[in-house]
């Protein structure tokens, strides 16, 4: 029971990690139909400059992670300005591509950047755990992760729903040319939503560094799972992204604690793909998601 | 009895009268793949120089050829796919991996644990080209279900499992990091790779395959070419244009999308084979994303449906990182060697700029290379007017 509980707490830890990439995404989808592939690079650079600002500058922690939430948001807007608004009204699919562009540009970017060691972020919680609930261990960090994540899911949310900004950009979702006549501007809505998208990105490189775990430019490929997340819940929905990404970690952290006992079958290391697995099986079932809306097709 | 001998489509080659090469008096001259003398001149010289070049030039270059003519298959196939119907794959890496791993299973000797048949490559080379398009038709169903984006993640997902079955079927592809060695290119007795005495002339090793990588690309290409502008081609494009349109004017959707993914698979299955063959050692490594990305860079930058395209792309693409090479001795800020000097290496600076290329021709010329290459000729035909 208490092994249970440890590797469900590991698994919501490692869900909520999705959950913020995930946000990422489906606020730049809803926003411009574009699926961002270069949100794992932004993750990546996250990571990158929360432990530059703590190593080399001596931040704070909390004050490192803010500024590097806003540096990936500055470069999430510049991308969208120099790569993206130019691809307006082109097939979503040739813009997805622009993206694909990008991911390299920034991972080789952060490859350069952060060169040939790995670095950590230099969280204050380290290798620290707590122990509750008579053997139930869980990770500080783990904890602090999850709690981050609930935090920035409400902020985005109540951002959306209930700010004058939030709305403009809900509307420009809903119908770009609409929005346009009542006023909004849309191509600043596009890059806000970058920029909103670069912030989560920012916080999700953090959340990935805490607790120990080293970064590279490599990591962009396990936040790259973010995308069996956004197909679970639905590609334009944040409540999606978010019970989307629990669900999908805490399948991946069963399988891992599991790993010995399955490996004769499917063999080992086999919690790498189940997430991709998942996906698969919910894009044959339920093309659209938990959460998503279904697509209209008028001929 | 009279018989009508004018109406006979005889083999009579197109009269073409001088000064008027665009006057066509039959249907064949102008369905000619090759329909104009500038067209075919230039195949001619193209094709000449192709034979003559392996002869003059260093190895590495050959090698490097060579490399250009495989990838070429492998394009033109995702082209079939993403290209002509419009069916955007991530998942051509796997279809890669698959064909290569096929030949290396069929073509190579048993060694420890390592299951082999130590076939020729007469039977491998099909072989890995069916055994990818029997997948690729199992998968199709699948894919056919979902559109667009969905269908890019959905490939893209199936690159992820892809890699994972080839690091875990250790006795058929060596598992990670170790791999296993190619198929051996052996076509009745005779080594491909081996310095060989044909009809009196002494050929390297690694002109012979050049030539037979070249052979197959041409006719891999005509095919492709040909498909393209049959029933099959124009079923693709109506699928493409507007997959509702078409199924209502009576293309069979499924079947269309099951029949493009087939044939693209068998394209990157041959070229998987073929690209193990010159990489001499594979292993599950090779087949991630980034490889699905290359292909998908080749035909954007080369030119969306379109064969010739595809061939420029994969050209570009493949010889890229040898014109980046070169430029280190001009530009000072790239470095040669590990990552700490100078700006950028050699390999950042190329990845860079691949992904940059990749930006630039989607934002500049969704055409690609073949889009310049018909402003500048329709420049020139149109010469001195402006069009």
């Amino acid at each position: 029971m208490d092994d249970l509980l440890t590797t469900l707490i590991r698994g919501l830890a490692q869900g909520s990690f999705y959950a913020l990439v995930a946000a990422g995404f489906v606020v730049i989808y809803r926003a411009t139909d574009v699926v961002n592939f270069a949100q794992p690079a932004l993750m990546v650079m996250g990571a990158y400059f929360t432990a530059l600002f703590t190593h080399n500058y001596n931040f704070p922690f909390w004050l490192s992670v803010i500024a590097a939430m806003v540096a990936v948001a500055l470069i999430g807007a510049v991308s969208e300005r120099v790569a993206l608004r130019p691809m307006v009204g082109e097939p979503p699919f040739s813009a997805a591509m622009v993206t694909v562009g990008l991911f390299l540009v920034l991972t080789i970017v952060a490859n350069r950047l952060i060169g040939s060691n790995v670095i950590s972020v230099g969280d204050p919680w380290g290798l620290e755990t707590a122990t509750f609930l008579g053997n139930v261990r869980m990770r500080v960090a783990d904890g602090w992760g999850i709690g981050l994540t609930i935090v920035a899911f409400a902020a985005v949310g109540l951002f959306l729903t209930r700010s004058r900004i939030g709305l403009a950009m809900r509307a420009t979702s809903l119908d770009q040319e609409v929005a346009l006549a009542q006023g909004i501007n849309v191509g600043r809505m596009f890059g806000l939503s970058w920029a909103l998208a670069g912030g989560l990105a920012g916080l999700a490189g953090m959340v990935y560094g805490s607790g120990g775990t080293a970064v590279d430019h490599t990591s962009a490929f396990v936040a790259l799972k973010a995308l069996p997340v956004i197909i679970l819940g639905g590609l334009d929905s944040l409540k999606g992204a978010y019970i989307g990404g629990l669900i999908i970690g805490v399948a991946e952290a069963f399988t891992r604690a599991n790993a010995a006992s399955l490996s004769g079958v499917v063999g080992a290391n086999v919690d790498v793909v189940v997430p991709y697995l998942i996906m698969l099986i919910v894009l044959m079932v339920k093309p659209y998601g938990l959460f998503g809306t279904p697509e209209v097709q008028r001929v | 009895m009279t018989a009508q001998p004018k109406l006979r489509p005889g083999r009579r080659r197109a009269v073409t009268l001088r000064g008027r090469p665009e006057l066509y008096t039959e249907y064949a001259a102008d369905q000619a793949l090759l329909n104009t003398p500038a067209k075919r001149r230039f195949a001619a010289v193209l094709l000449v120089a192709l034979v003559v070049l392996p002869f003059l030039l260093d190895r590495d270059i050959n090698g490097l050829l060579t490399r250009v003519f495989i990838t070429s298959i492998g394009a033109i196939g995702l082209n079939l796919v993403s290209g002509y119907a419009g069916q955007v794959s991530l998942g051509h890496a796997f279809f890669l991996g698959l064909g290569a791993f096929t030949a290396a299973f069929l073509g190579s000797e048993p060694s420890g644990s390592l299951r082999g048949l130590g076939l020729e490559m007469w039977v491998w080379l099909p072989a890995s080209g069916l055994v990818a398009a029997a997948v690729g038709a199992l998968v199709a169903p699948l894919a056919a279900r979902v559109r667009g984006l969905y269908l890019g993640i959905l490939t893209l997902g199936l690159v992820f499992v892809g890699d994972h079955l080839f690091k875990e079927m250790r006795t058929f592809t060596g598992g990670p990091g170790i791999g296993r060695r190619a198929a051996a290119p052996i076509i009745g007795g005779l080594d491909l790779f081996r310095r060989q005495t044909i009809l009196g002339v002494e050929v390297e090793g690694d002109v012979l395959f050049y030539f037979v990588s070249l052979l197959l690309l041409i006719v891999l290409g005509v095919a492709a070419r040909n498909l393209a502008r049959s029933k099959v081609g124009r079923s693709f494009a109506a699928v493409r244009d507007r997959d509702i349109a078409a199924e209502v004017m009576g293309v069979p959707l499924v079947r269309t999308k099951v029949l493009a993914f087939t044939l693209s698979s068998f394209y990157a299955g041959v070229c998987g084979a073929l690209l193990a063959v010159l990489y001499g050692t594979i292993v599950p490594e090779n087949f991630g994303l980034l490889l699905s990305v290359d292909f998908l860079a080749m035909i954007l930058i080369g030119g969306v449906a379109t064969i010739s395209g595809s061939i420029v792309g994969a050209a570009f693409v493949v010889l890229l990182p040898r014109l980046v090479q070169s430029l280190t001795d001009v530009l000072p800020f790239i470095s040669r060697g590990g990552t700490t000097e100078g700006l950028f290496s050699v390999d950042q600076l190329q990845g860079m700029l691949f992904g940059a290329l990749i930006i630039a021709f989607l934002v500049l010329e969704p055409r690609g290379l073949y889009g310049l290459w018909l402003r500048v000729r329709n420049y020139w035909k149109a010469w001195p007017f402006s069009y």
